[in-house]
């Protein structure tokens, strides 16, 4: 599979990464030398192969579906580049 | 006095007990160290007044005769780790300005035990490198230096900045993570011990999240006994990370210096790979006969899917980051930069502030998870995973540790390799035990032909830390320790 620079644009668009149009061709060919580095996994057999999804065999903690943590907003908004009132302020999203 | 900065955890430890020194003494030493290696750019934030704090706290209760097990010990930690009030920005622009209100569990328990913060480590942008040169706050450079030759030369990555401070003695060690050999080949690159160990043996919360299955932290320390001392304090069961697993941590310390005779210590022929350099090659042979000749046995093993490890990391590392790497749009912390309207503002501000490396790697995991491509690529990058674990589960029947080299050469100069894939392979010997989730340790084993640290790489089973230290003192006792000299 080879990625084009239409593809690209549309994954940045997806990534929400703004790329400038000089930048597409370069990033189309890095991802392309990645993706063809990647294609050697085509050889593997992996007919009735279980995909890993725990490294290390274990049952999932359950606890108690209860409150442990919280009230303590204006930390949380403490790093914001802009806050109000113990909110994030983000640029007008409903006109 | 003696130069206190010389001084092992173990040697420094013993120091404190005995009162031959302070624990302000032993930290304003290490001040003074940090200040005359700025050069070597290790360190991006220096939080003096907080580490003179603590360490006068170290002395009022070494004085009452109390103290934890590293009660006064100067650290470096990585600045992936959170520490409260203190610069946390995993070295990317895009969380500029970023000072939690908590702090990671694996730090947390460094200073329940007494330990003291020097302050905040260089590394790789999100601990996506291989060289420190992805860093926003520009190269680490490596204490070591080819003989003869004045030019500079990389520690490593993502961990170049904890592996130069140890390297350099301007922290007695350092925190670091490990996701597809950031702990293990820095170490190599600055002759310092490294372990990463098993997945879920350190909680990760509090680290910044790279790689969620792959993550793990761990030490890079002076020697295999400090590396011991310092995983003991670090490993914890955490209700807040349920990968943690709930295992007693043990005193790893107890392991250095127990026999090897009679371990099944295997060497797997596919780590042989086409153009390695000889040295490197004589290195691994000098290796497997230290160990036979302290009691080991050696075994020909047989790893049959290594070398698809890097080619599936490069699926499922990119994969987990750009979902973990979404939350940095310009909203809740870092770096904003305005747009015409929201998604113009997200953009733009990840435009800015993730480096060239990190744009690659979100770009590639978005591809890979995008729709019609996941089967293709991620389920079986997984399933590749699941079949580096089985070489690994059918080795253990034999063997008790796998031996290989730490890195495919030695430390390299800043720019000579800018192919991103070519960066790459420096991680391929490392990589597979992170695919595994397994424990691996890198520890000096010589110099190379023109005078660099060359490491040596053992792998153990799930939780086989113990067989690691105990293995990696043995190699550390018959190839002795290698010190940078001095030139900063």
């Amino acid at each position: 599979m080879s990625v084009d620079q239409k593809t690209v644009k549309r994954v940045a668009r997806l990534a929400r990464l703004k790329v400038t149009a000089a930048d597409v061709p370069r990033l189309a060919g890095e991802l392309n030398a990645i993706l063809g580095f990647i294609e050697q996994l085509n050889e593997v057999d992996v007919a009735n192969v279980e995909p890993m999804t725990s490294v290390v065999t274990m049952k999932m903690k359950m606890r108690k579906d209860e409150v442990t943590d919280g009230h303590y907003s204006q930390k949380i908004v403490a790093n914001a580049p802009a806050q109000d009132d113990d909110f994030f302020m983000v640029p007008k999203v409903v006109e | 006095m003696t130069n206190l900065t010389a001084l092992t955890i173990a040697a420094a430890r013993d120091g404190l007990r005995s009162k031959k020194f302070s624990a302000l003494e032993l930290t304003d030493a290490y001040l003074a160290a940090m200040e005359k290696a700025r050069v070597l750019n290790a360190y991006i934030v220096e939080t003096p007044e907080k580490a003179r704090d603590m360490a006068k706290t170290s002395d009022a209760r070494l004085a009452a005769g109390q103290g934890g097990a590293l009660e006064g010990i100067p650290l470096g930690i990585k600045d992936l780790f959170a520490t409260e009030g203190v610069h946390t920005q995993a070295c990317s622009h895009v969380l500029d300005g970023f000072k939690p209100r908590y702090e990671s569990t694996v730090t947390s328990n460094l200073w329940r035990d007494g330990a003291v913060m020097l302050g905040k480590l260089n590394m790789d942008e999100f601990a996506m490198g291989s060289s420190n040169e992805t860093s926003y706050y520009g190269n680490v450079i490596n204490p070591w230096k080819r003989t003869n030759s004045n030019a500079a030369l990389v520690p490593g990555g993502s961990s170049g900045g904890s592996a130069a401070a140890v390297a350099a003695h301007i922290c007695a060690a350092a925190t670091a993570t490990d996701t597809g050999g950031s702990i293990r080949q820095p170490a190599a690159f600055t002759g310092t011990v490294g372990i990463k160990p098993t997945y879920g043996r350190c909680s990760r919360w509090g680290i910044v999240a790279f790689a969620s299955s792959l993550d793990q932290a761990g030490p890079i320390a002076r020697d295999v006994r400090d590396a011991a001392i310092m995983l003991k304090s670090m490993a914890s069961v955490d209700q807040r990370d349920t990968t943690s697993v709930d295992l007693p941590v043990p005193n790893y310390e107890a392991a250095i210096g127990r026999p090897i005779k009679g371990l099944r210590v295997g060497i797997p022929k596919e780590y042989r790979v086409d153009g390695m350099p000889t040295e490197i090659d004589a290195l691994w042979s000098k290796g497997a006969e230290w160990l036979k000749a302290q009691g080991a046995e050696i075994v020909e093993i047989s790893l049959p899917h290594t070398k698809y490890a890097l080619p599936a990391y490069y699926i499922v590392a990119p994969a987990e980051a750009s979902s973990n790497l979404a939350r940095y749009d310009g909203v809740r912390y870092g770096l904003r930069v305005p747009g015409d309207d929201i998604v113009d503002m997200y953009e733009n501000s990840r435009a800015a502030g993730f480096g060239r490396e990190v744009q690659r790697r979100i770009l590639i995991g978005t591809y890979v998870l995008s729709a019609g491509y996941y089967d293709a690529y991620y389920v079986r990058a997984q399933k590749v995973r699941t079949l580096i674990k089985n070489d690994f589960d059918k080795a253990w029947e034999k063997v008790d540790v796998v031996l290989t080299p730490a890195t495919p050469s030695p430390a390299f100069a800043p720019g000579e390799i800018t192919d991103p894939v070519q960066m790459y392979l420096n991680d391929i010997f490392t990589v597979t035990v992170n695919m595994a989730g397994l424990p691996g340790i890198s520890v000096p084993a010589g110099l190379s032909a023109d005078g660099l640290p060359l490491g040596l790489q053992l792998i153990g089973k799930p939780f086989g830390e113990e067989t690691l230290f105990q293995a990696a003192a043995a190699i550390e006792t018959a190839a002795g320790g290698y010190t940078a000299p001095q030139w900063w």
